[in-house]
């Protein structure tokens, strides 16, 4: 019993949990273990798992976004409107790139210079972005004049869609930005003790800023991918979004106190959450049901996120 | 008649005894005073009469009535209350509200504003205390926030009112107000037991003094007026000075730290002072004279309202932490748990915070080199862990101060050491460590500033000690002529010798 305890709550019990509720699933759903719908899990979890790669570092570091669906609905926007505006897919992807990094730089600085609180500015960016898709595009999905837009997310490298070969890199990256950079130690640290790493000279202001921008630019190639699977630009895309990837990345094992984070726990938590919304539409449960699942995976994961941190607790004196 | 009475008193901490067996009584509507140096043990005794703390062995008598409270609020409801430092009012409430917390005056959850508010202003006017009801707490000032606080212990019905520092934050006519309400409150025959480092007002408004030293009872002074200013110093001091420091002579070199007219928001007169390369500098005074805010503004963690701070002649710009680390000094923060560890990282990244920048070109880690100054300083500074990969927060105390220590040792070029309370919550053997680690440092140059409420401590390590008291430098004083006495002479605040606060 209480190695047991140990195993789902040390640091692999996440990993532990995965493997027994994939071998059930394979075991018991019908065609889940089939590659056709292992790619289509995968593709369906890109976008979630491609923005929760930075979402881990801010909320490693203490923070918090909740401006990531409006922005990768605003920067899939900005994507096929400027492509259909200058006839340059180029032009239109790194128009894309750039305004999801201002719409980070400005969650940033107003977060770390003029010290607001994180989530009440992120959800005062989450609506103002919003309401900037939907003036742009007058409320209506934007079509896509150049076909070769939606190579982006049909092409395929070895038979496995582009789009999940990016999700893949951009996890390299970025559990390699929090492990092996000075970055990413500085971001756990920040997350640790704000106060103590300003003291061992830690520029945190500048941290957090960046943390920020980085999260826009992540947003918007998530967006541009969205807008490329979906081939249109829609001011309704990626509602709920920032739940969605909230939720992986707690399931992961990110701690909300911050200071905790672990890229390989991230990767789990989306696929968790990915397998979870797979399974209910291979067994033909109604879509209504799959909000109350999904909000008590995370309720679920929250509680485990508590007993492992008063696991860890434990011992201190 | 004795009204409170503590018997035998005894309360212990992991390493320290607090108290040991202390007994004393007090009478109905006397004023006692309660003295003693930092860690003589008045913070703990007035703990254990608030119910916060409980004491292992004695107990304490009201009115030749044992007392069992286990809390705060059995302790509230035995008619004792403790006013702190820090005020326990909710700021966003009239004072009429705060007054009535958790028992508002009303039916069926709609509160009668009226009683509320007229029940306050009667008692408020009996007592005589000049504050609307119905103002709010954030607008008072905080001599009128800690009447409302007396109040309220007053509507509480308090047989025994415990003032810790109550002056501390208040101006002189403040002090005044609190004085006479003090007064007025003695004569309904309540006890007061006020706790302060001021002597003059401990002769003016107390009948009785009981002084503490190293949690034993060093006196008690039944009648105040049979007893003096000196003796009362000399009650507070005459520690054995033992010879656990280990100091010895040092060549000093030229100096190295200059600081000049440096103040702050929370220091407001100028600072100045200068170390020599090889020197070790003692900051004493008592918990409120100015020393750990002059260190904060001194490093750049504060803002700096003015002043300059150089290193071998070279001013350090801009005021803030990452430039004075670059300039080459560092800081010990006296907080280690909220200002210096990184709790849930290994004491590997502890250590290598600030210094990795060094080895990790373009920012990318080398894991071989930051394990390799981890091992170094683990093994340098003996801090006792079974890995460098162990979590700081399970750490004792001292081996956490080694890894803050090894986090500056690793960086390079450090010419100047601050370091804030140095032992505190430290056992013994690794005091001794840590004092053997800063003569190395200032054998090899570094200029190192100890700031310390301890005074055998700054006594025993340093060559020269300033003094601090209400937030300027009361003394300066080399190591030939330390003398417990005027030490601490020089840091008990005193209206007369310190002009206007």
């Amino acid at each position: 019993m209480n190695s047991l305890k140990k195993l789902l709550l040390g640091d692999q019990g996440l990993v532990v949990i995965f493997a027994v509720a994939f071998v059930i699933v394979s075991i018991f759903v019908p065609n889940f273990l089939t590659e056709r719908n292992m790619l289509g899990l995968l593709q369906s979890v890109v976008t979630i798992g491609i923005v929760s790669c930075t979402m881990m570092f801010c909320l490693a570091s203490r923070d918090f976004d909740l401006s990531v669906g409006s922005t990768v609905a605003f920067s899939g926007m900005i994507a096929v409107m400027v492509s259909n505006a200058s006839g340059s897919i180029v032009l239109g992807l790194l128009a894309a790139l750039l305004a999801g990094s201002v719409v980070g730089l400005v969650n940033g600085v107003v977060i770390a210079r003029f010290r607001i609180n994180a989530l009440i500015t992120t959800l005062a960016t989450m609506q103002i972005v919003r309401g900037l898709a939907l003036i742009a595009s007058d409320g209506r999905a934007v079509g896509i004049n150049d076909p070769a837009f939606y190579q982006l997310a049909l092409s395929r490298i070895f038979t496995i869609p582009t789009p999940i070969w990016i999700m893949i890199l951009l996890f390299i990256i970025f559990g390699f930005v929090l492990n092996r950079t000075v970055f990413g130690k500085n971001t756990l640290a920040i997350g640790g003790n704000p106060e103590a790493s300003r003291l061992a000279g830690v520029n945190v202001v500048r941290m957090r800023i960046w943390i920020f921008a980085l999260q826009g630019l992540v947003c918007a190639i998530a967006g541009i991918l969205l807008a490329s699977r979906i081939t249109s630009g829609q001011p309704n895309a990626a509602t709920g979004l920032e739940l969605s990837v909230i939720s992986a990345c707690v399931l992961g094992g990110v701690s909300l106190a911050g200071g905790r984070a672990a890229m390989t726990g991230v990767i789990v938590g989306v696929l968790i959450m990915g397998i979870a919304e797979n399974v209910m539409n291979l067994l033909n449960i109604q879509a209504f049901y799959q909000y109350v699942v999904r909000g008590l995976i995370l309720l679920i994961a929250v509680l485990l996120d508590n007993l492992r941190s008063s696991a860890a607790g434990r011992g201190r004196g | 008649m004795a009204f409170l009475e503590f018997n035998n008193i005894s309360k212990g901490y992991p390493g320290v005894q607090a108290l040991s067996g202390i007994s004393f009584s007090v009478e109905k509507g006397a004023v006692h005073g309660l003295m003693g140096e930092n860690g003589a043990g008045k913070s703990t005794l007035i703990r254990v009469l608030s119910g916060d703390q409980s004491a292992d062995t004695g107990s304490i008598l009201l009115d030749s009535e044992e007392q069992n409270y286990r809390s705060v609020r059995d302790a509230f409801h035995a008619g004792v209350i403790v006013i702190h430092q820090e005020l326990q009012l909710v700021p966003e409430l009239t004072v009429a509200e705060n007054l009535w917390l958790g028992r508002f005056p009303g039916k069926a959850g709609i509160i009668d504003s009226r009683t509320l508010v007229e029940t306050v202003r009667a008692r408020l006017e009996e007592i005589g205390i000049d504050v609307d009801p119905t103002a709010k707490v954030s607008a008072l000032s905080i001599g009128a926030r800690q009447m409302v606080e007396i109040a309220k212990a007053v509507m509480l019905e308090a047989r025994v009112i415990a003032l810790d520092e109550p002056t501390s934050s208040l101006s002189s006519r403040e002090s005044e107000i609190l004085f006479s309400l003090i007064e007025r409150l003695k004569t309904k025959g309540t006890v007061i037991l006020y706790v302060s480092h001021r002597l003059d007002e401990i002769f003016r408004l107390c009948d009785s003094l009981t002084v503490l030293r190293d949690g034993k009872l060093a006196a008690h002074h039944p009648k105040i007026a049979e007893t003096t200013r000196d003796q009362i110093i000399a009650e507070m001091v005459g520690r054995e000075i033992s010879n656990i420091w280990g100091w010895r002579e040092r060549p000093l070199g030229p100096p190295r730290l200059d600081v000049n007219d440096l103040s702050g928001r929370k220091l407001a007169t100028p600072v100045g002072f200068s170390v020599r390369q090889g020197e070790i500098l003692g900051f004493f005074g008592l918990i409120g004279a100015g020393r750990s805010e002059m260190a904060r503004l001194l490093y750049g963690a504060d803002h700096r309202h003015n002043g300059s701070v150089s290193i071998d002649g070279v001013t350090i710009l801009p005021n803030d932490p990452k430039a004075s680390i670059n300039a080459g000094m560092v800081l010990c923060p006296e907080d280690r748990k909220f200002d210096g560890i990184i709790q849930g990282r290994s004491i590997e990244e502890n250590i290598a915070i600030s210094s990795r920048r060094h080895f990790s070109p373009l920012g990318i880690l080398s894991p071989k080199k930051e394990a390799a100054v981890a091992d170094r300083f683990i093994a340098k500074l003996r801090v006792r862990t079974p890995s460098r990969k162990q979590d700081i927060i399970n750490l004792s105390g001292g081996n956490q101060q080694k890894v803050i220590l090894g986090r500056w040792l690793s960086e390079q070029g450090v010419k100047v050491l601050v370091i804030d309370e140095p032992t505190r919550g430290i056992d013994v053997g690794a005091k001794s460590e840590i004092y053997e680690i800063l003569y190395e440092l200032a054998a090899s140059g570094m200029a190192i500033i100890v700031i310390s409420s301890e005074l055998p401590e700054v006594m025993g390590i340093s060559d020269r000690i300033l003094v601090m008291c209400q937030g300027r430098v009361a003394a300066d004083i080399p190591r030939s002529e330390f003398d417990e006495r005027r030490i601490l002479t020089a840091a008990l605040p005193d209206k007369n010798a310190a002009g206007t606060i």
